[in-house]
């Protein structure tokens, strides 16, 4: 496990991007740790004590300040909604870099990608340590509509293949990804797949990657109260090796989890 | 002055710093007081979720003391605290008396225990089938068996609610059954947004658990008082030893930052150079 800092960051930058926020931020010592999949734990405020969980989208290099780090913030309840006002300068706690990452491939084999709005975050720094390794990377970009889908010309940069499938159909494929998996997975031929998105998306791309005998990692979002595997507020029932299904902590065990391991049936 | 005892002023409340290994990171485990999560004799897979929910300034939770039972604390986390130099309180919680007692019988031969924490307050106990505290007697009941496993150098925190109109006697009773000093207090009983029976925790309980303790050291100066609830920094920790408690705990804070018990630590250090260890020695 990457050993995790706490630190009093800064942001540098703001970016509205359809309906998201993206937020540039300095929090020396966590980009320089970070593995694609892990997440920060940052604190919204004194009187909100559970801590926001966040993708680390990328890590870049900004100038004065050494390694920096993007998230993309959708803004929602009370939290989420604080993140996304922040202004340039403000002062941001942040606990980093959180979780197990995703599994790189030994080998340069297939590997698809399956992002759903904000949380399709985390696949693009993974695709580019896939490229890195020879892997030839497809990555279908799904979200309810343009203003929830990340940039796919930016993910162009890191995969080969890059799809758009949005449930209004204002931009790429009319529909939901989930019937759409299968045969992104034939087309591709894959052998390693890999989720990022609501349970629900998870839950179909694991069962198409066990249909077609692949090996499949899906990014748990399951709600957290501290993210640093201290309160045990994070169940997430896996099977073992053994048959029997144990909880284990989504933030310290996960987030990212073999997709036959999960008892979907069981996650609340 | 309040009753001298052999533990530090900052201690990790139960159940709020995972195994230590969660915890290592953000504070030095070297000389700190940790109260383990409770444990049970077998081990407990906890509730259902959410388990978690957010009030203001609080936390509202229902974790159900998911743990590994004795065996696998005793085989793994236990070790790894005692190597990482910790001063381990091991937190016990049971569906019978008898349980309670086992569980003190098999940790008093256990190396590196330092002392016994007996959860008192859970505050879903029927619930969870736990043995059931109504009464001032059913504590100190539970109390007297520990104590009567436990070696007598050694320290039984007893731990209850922050309820006022049972904390004297409350604190009476398993001060009389021999607890070393009682802990004020647990969690606040309280609700998740679905309505199951769950704990408050944070800021939000803090002036209640400090008017417990209050009253109890005021009414009992012979007892020693942990106080508890909401500790977030020095300066609420600062309020509890000011109302006559021999040390704080810190719980929910770490959730939101956790370093904050190694701050409070270097705080009260900063202010008496010679509490090295944050004990008190006295
Ligand atoms: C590993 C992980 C990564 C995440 N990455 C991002 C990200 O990159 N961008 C982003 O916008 N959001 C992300 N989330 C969700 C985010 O942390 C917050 O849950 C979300 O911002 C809602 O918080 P809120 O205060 O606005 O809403 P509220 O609904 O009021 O949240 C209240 C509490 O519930 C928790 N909660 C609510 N919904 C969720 C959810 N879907 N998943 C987990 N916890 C939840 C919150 O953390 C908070 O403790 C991530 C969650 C996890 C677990
Ligand atoms: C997530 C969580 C889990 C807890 N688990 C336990 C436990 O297993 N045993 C126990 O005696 N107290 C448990 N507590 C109570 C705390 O130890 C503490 O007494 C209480 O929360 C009040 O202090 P605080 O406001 O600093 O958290 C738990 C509290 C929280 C927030
Ligand atoms: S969120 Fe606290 S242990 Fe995972």
């Amino acid at each position: 496990m990457t050993s995790a800092i706490h630190v009093v960051g800064e942001v540098l930058a703001t970016k509205r991007a359809g309906a998201y926020r993206h937020l540039t931020i300095a929090a020396p010592g966590i980009p320089e740790r970070f593995r694609a999949g892990n997440f920060v734990a940052v604190s919204v405020g004194d009187d909100l004590l559970a801590r926001r969980p966040l993708w680390i989208h990328r890590v870049k290099e900004t100038g004065a300040y050494g390694p920096t780090l993007d998230v993309v913030v959708q803004p929602r309840g009370p939290g989420s909604t604080r993140l996304a006002e922040l202004p340039v300068g403000a002062r941001l706690p942040v606990t980093g870099p959180l979780g197990r990452p995703f599994a790189l491939p030994r080998e340069p084999v297939s590997c698809v990608l399956v992002g759903e709005g904000y949380a399709a975050a985390p696949l693009f720094p993974l695709a580019a340590r896939l490229r890195e390794r020879g892997c030839p990377v497809t990555l279908v970009l799904a979200a309810d509509d343009e203003a929830h889908l990340l940039s796919a010309l930016e993910a162009r940069r890191s995969a080969r293949s890059v799809s758009v499938v949005t449930r209004d159909g204002s931009v790429g494929a009319r529909g939901d990804v989930t019937s759409q998996v299968d045969a992104v997975l034939e087309r591709a031929d894959a052998d390693v797949v890999y989720a990022a998105g609501p349970t629900a998306t998870l839950a179909a791309v694991a069962a198409a990657a066990e249909r077609r005998g692949a090996w499949s990692q899906v990014a748990l979002e399951t709600p957290m109260a501290c993210g640093t595997g201290l309160c045990q507020g994070c169940p997430v029932p896996v099977v073992a090796e053994d048959g029997v299904t144990r909880r284990v902590r989504a933030c310290v065990d996960g987030p990212v989890i073999r997709g036959d391991r999960v008892h979907w049936g069981e996650l609340g | 002055m309040s009753p001298a005892v052999p533990w530090g002023r900052v201690m990790v409340a139960s159940g709020c710093g995972g195994t230590g290994r969660e915890l290592a990171p953000y504070a030095d485990l070297e000389g700190l007081d940790f109260v383990t999560r409770s444990i049970t004799l077998d081990p407990r897979a906890g509730g259902p979720s959410p388990r978690v929910a957010e009030t203001p300034s609080g936390l509202v939770h229902a974790v159900g003391h998911q743990n590994p039972g004795l065996e696998h604390f005793l085989a793994t986390e236990l070790p790894w605290l005692v190597r990482a130099g910790a001063r381990v309180h091991v937190s016990i919680v049971g569906g019978a008396i008898g349980e309670y007692a086992e569980l003190a019988r098999r940790l008093s031969r256990a190396p590196g225990v330092a002392g016994l924490e007996v959860n008192l307050g859970a505050t879903d106990q029927a619930g969870e089938g736990l043995f059931e505290v109504r009464e001032p007697y059913h504590a100190a009941s539970v109390v007297a068996a520990v104590r009567r496993e436990f070696p007598a150098d050694r320290p039984v925190l007893a731990k209850l609610r922050p309820d006022l109109s049972r904390a004297v006697e409350g604190a009476r009773a398993v001060h009389d059954a021999g607890a070393s000093a009682v802990v004020l207090g647990d969690a606040v009983p309280a609700a998740l947004p679905d309505g199951r029976p769950a704990g408050l925790s944070g800021p939000a309980i803090t002036p209640v658990a400090l008017r417990c303790v209050h009253e109890v050291v005021a009414r009992l100066p012979e007892v020693a008082v942990v106080g508890g609830g909401g500790v977030d920094g020095p300066a609420t920790a600062r309020a509890f030893l000011a109302a006559g408690a021999v040390a704080v705990q810190v719980g929910a804070a770490l959730l939101h930052d956790p370093t904050t018990v190694a701050r409070i630590r270097a705080d009260l250090e900063a202010q008496d150079p010679h509490d090295h260890s944050g004990r008190t020695d006295r």
